[in-house]
C-alpha cells in the first residue's frame, strides 16, 4: 500500500473536504501541518509551486494540488464507498455544485471580509447564493449527493462549521433554521457523521484563528 | 437522429468556453446542431436551460441540460466512447490534466486583463500574465517531456487540456496583431505554440477555425469597448 500525505493547514475547509473524502472511503493517511501564514516549507513549495498553497495529496510520491482535482482522484483511485453517482448527467450535476461553490466563494465569504455598509451587502449577497444552494442545489435531498454523502457535500461542508463560528465574529446571522431550513437540517446531518465529526478543529481555536484572520482583512482593506 | 440521442449546444462564437465543447465534440465525431446565442437578447430557452448562471455554452443530450464547459467535456468524454479518450485511463495523469486545464482559466482571466487595460495597469497585467504563462509552459514541459507528439498521433491522443489551451489561447497571433506584444510565442513558450499549431492541423479542427482577421476584429472591438466603459 502506497504512502498517503496530506499536506494541510487545521484551520482550511479546503483541507478538510480531502480529510472527509479519505476518512469516508477508510484510507489510511499520515498527516503534516504546513505553516501557510508565515513559513511555507520547501516540501511544500515543491509539491505545489503553480499555487503554493494546501491541501496538497501525496501518493506514491507523486503530488496533486487543488483540492477539487485532489477529489477527483480520491474516487478514483479508492472507488469504495463512492462520492460521485454512476449515471454521467447525474455526476455533471455534482459536479455543477463543486464548481458553483468554488465560483460563488468571494459571494459567499464576502460578509466576513467587510463591515458595515459593505458588510449588509455582502451578507445578502451571500445569502441570494445560500438561497440558490437550499432550493436547486439541496431541494427535497437528504444530502447534496442524494440519499448518501457525496463529493458536492463536501465542498460544501464548511457551512456545517466554519459558517457558524464566522458569523459569529463578524456579528451577523447568515444563516438559521428558519430562513434556510433545508441547509439548517442538511448542517445537522452532515455533522453527525462520524468520518465527518471526529476530524473537526476546536471551536475555541477557531475562533481566536478566524478573530485573528478578519482583523487582518479589515485592515487590509483600509490600506 | 432519434428525438432521445439529440445533442444540441448553445454558444456564442466569441466565447473559448464554448469553443472548448465545440471542439470536444468535433474531436469525438458526436452530430450535434449548433443554436448561436445574442447575450444581449438572452432567448428564453437558453434562460430556462440555464436559469441559475444564464450563461453558456450548455449542452442537451436526451433532453438534459448540462453547463460549465469543463463539467461538459468530462460529461461527453463519459458518454461517448467513440474517438479520443479526452481523459486518459490513469487517475495521476487525469488530476494533471485536471489540475492545468484548471489553471488555463487563470491564465486566460489574465490575458483578458490585458486586453482591457492601458499604461501602468496593462503594464501590470502583461507581468502578471507572463509569470502565469511560464508556469504553464513548465507544467506543460512535465506533462510532455519530449515534446509535443505528431499531429497523425495527437489525434489518437488529443486530451481536454489540448481542447482547453487551443480555445482559451489559440488566438494568440490575433492578439499580438491587436496589442503590438508577444506573450505566447515560439521564443518564449515553445510547448504552448506547437500544441496550438499541432491542434489547427487536424481536420475536425482545421473546419471550424475562425479566420484571423474576424478574431482580430472581435479583439478590437472588445477592447474599445472595455476602454470605454472603464473611462465612463
Amino acid at each position: 500500500m502506497s504512502q498517503v500525505t496530506v499536506l494541510g493547514a487545521w484551520p482550511s475547509p479546503y483541507v478538510y473536504r480531502v480529510i472527509w473524502a479519505l476518512k469516508l472511503k477508510g484510507v489510511d493517511y499520515e498527516y503534516v501541518e504546513e505553516d501557510v501564514l508565515h513559513n511555507k516549507s520547501d516540501r511544500l513549495l515543491k509539491y505545489n509551486p503553480v499555487h503554493k498553497k494546501v491541501p496538497v495529496l501525496v501518493h506514491a510520491g507523486k503530488p496533486i494540488a487543488e483540492s477539487a482535482v485532489i477529489l477527483e482522484y480520491i474516487e478514483e483511485t479508492w472507488p469504495q464507498n463512492p462520492l460521485l453517482p454512476k449515471d454521467p448527467h447525474q455526476r455533471a450535476l455534482a459536479r455543477f455544485w463543486i464548481k458553483f461553490g468554488e465560483d460563488k466563494s468571494a459571494a459567499l465569504f464576502g460578509f466576513f471580509m467587510t463591515e458595515g455598509e459593505q458588510q449588509e451587502k455582502a451578507t445578502k449577497e451571500g445569502q441570494e447564493q445560500l438561497r440558490i444552494l437550499e432550493e436547486q442545489g439541496l431541494g427535497e435531498k437528504m444530502f447534496f449527493g442524494g440519499d448518501e454523502i457525496g463529493m458536492a457535500d463536501l465542498e460544501f461542508g464548511w457551512l456545517a462549521w466554519w459558517l457558524d463560528v464566522m458569523s459569529e465574529i463578524a456579528g451577523v446571522k447568515v444563516i438559521d433554521a428558519e430562513s434556510f431550513p433545508r441547509l439548517h437540517a442538511w448542517i445537522q446531518r452532515f455533522k453527525d457523521i462520524s468520518a465527518i465529526k471526529e476530524p473537526l478543529p476546536d471551536r475555541s481555536a477557531m475562533l481566536t484563528y478566524f478573530k485573528g484572520r478578519r482583523a487582518t482583512f479589515l485592515a487590509l482593506a483600509k490600506s | 437522429m432519434a428525438e432521445q440521442n439529440k445533442v444540441i449546444l448553445y454558444g456564442t462564437w466569441t466565447r473559448p468556453y464554448v469553443k472548448r465543447v465545440e471542439l470536444a465534440l468535433k474531436v469525438k465525431g458526436i452530430p450535434y446542431e449548433y443554436v448561436e446565442e445574442d447575450l444581449r437578447n438572452k432567448s428564453p430557452m437558453l434562460l430556462k436551460l440555464n436559469p441559475i448562471h444564464k450563461k453558456v455554452p450548455v449542452l442537451v443530450h436526451n433532453g438534459k441540460a448540462i453547463t460549465e464547459s469543463l463539467v461538459i467535456i468530462e460529461y461527453i468524454d463519459e458518454t461517448w466512447k467513440t474517438g479520443p479518450r479526452l481523459l486518459p485511463q490513469d487517475p495521476y495523469k487525469r488530476s494533471q490534466i485536471r489540475f492545468w486545464a484548471s489553471y488555463i482559466q487563470q491564465v486566460f482571466e489574465a490575458l483578458v486583463m490585458v486586453l482591457k487595460t492601458i499604461g501602468e495597469a496593462q503594464e501590470k497585467a502583461i507581468k502578471e500574465v507572463s509569470e502565469k504563462v511560464k508556469l504553464l509552459e513548465a507544467g506543460l514541459k512535465g506533462l510532455f517531456p519530449d515534446g509535443i507528439p505528431s499531429v497523425d498521433e495527437y489525434s489518437k491522443n488529443v486530451t481536454l487540456l489540448d481542447l482547453v489551451i487551443l480555445a482559451n489561447l489559440g488566438g494568440y497571433e490575433a492578439q499580438e496583431e491587436v496589442l503590438g506584444v508577444k506573450i505566447i510565442d515560439s521564443e518564449k513558450t515553445p510547448l504552448i505554440v506547437s500544441c496550438i499549431t499541432a491542434l489547427i492541423d487536424l481536420p475536425a479542427v482545421k473546419e471550424s477555425r475562425m479566420p484571423h482577421e474576424k478574431v482580430v476584429a472581435f479583439l478590437k472591438f472588445f477592447r474599445e469597448n472595455a476602454l470605454n466603459s472603464a473611462a465612463a
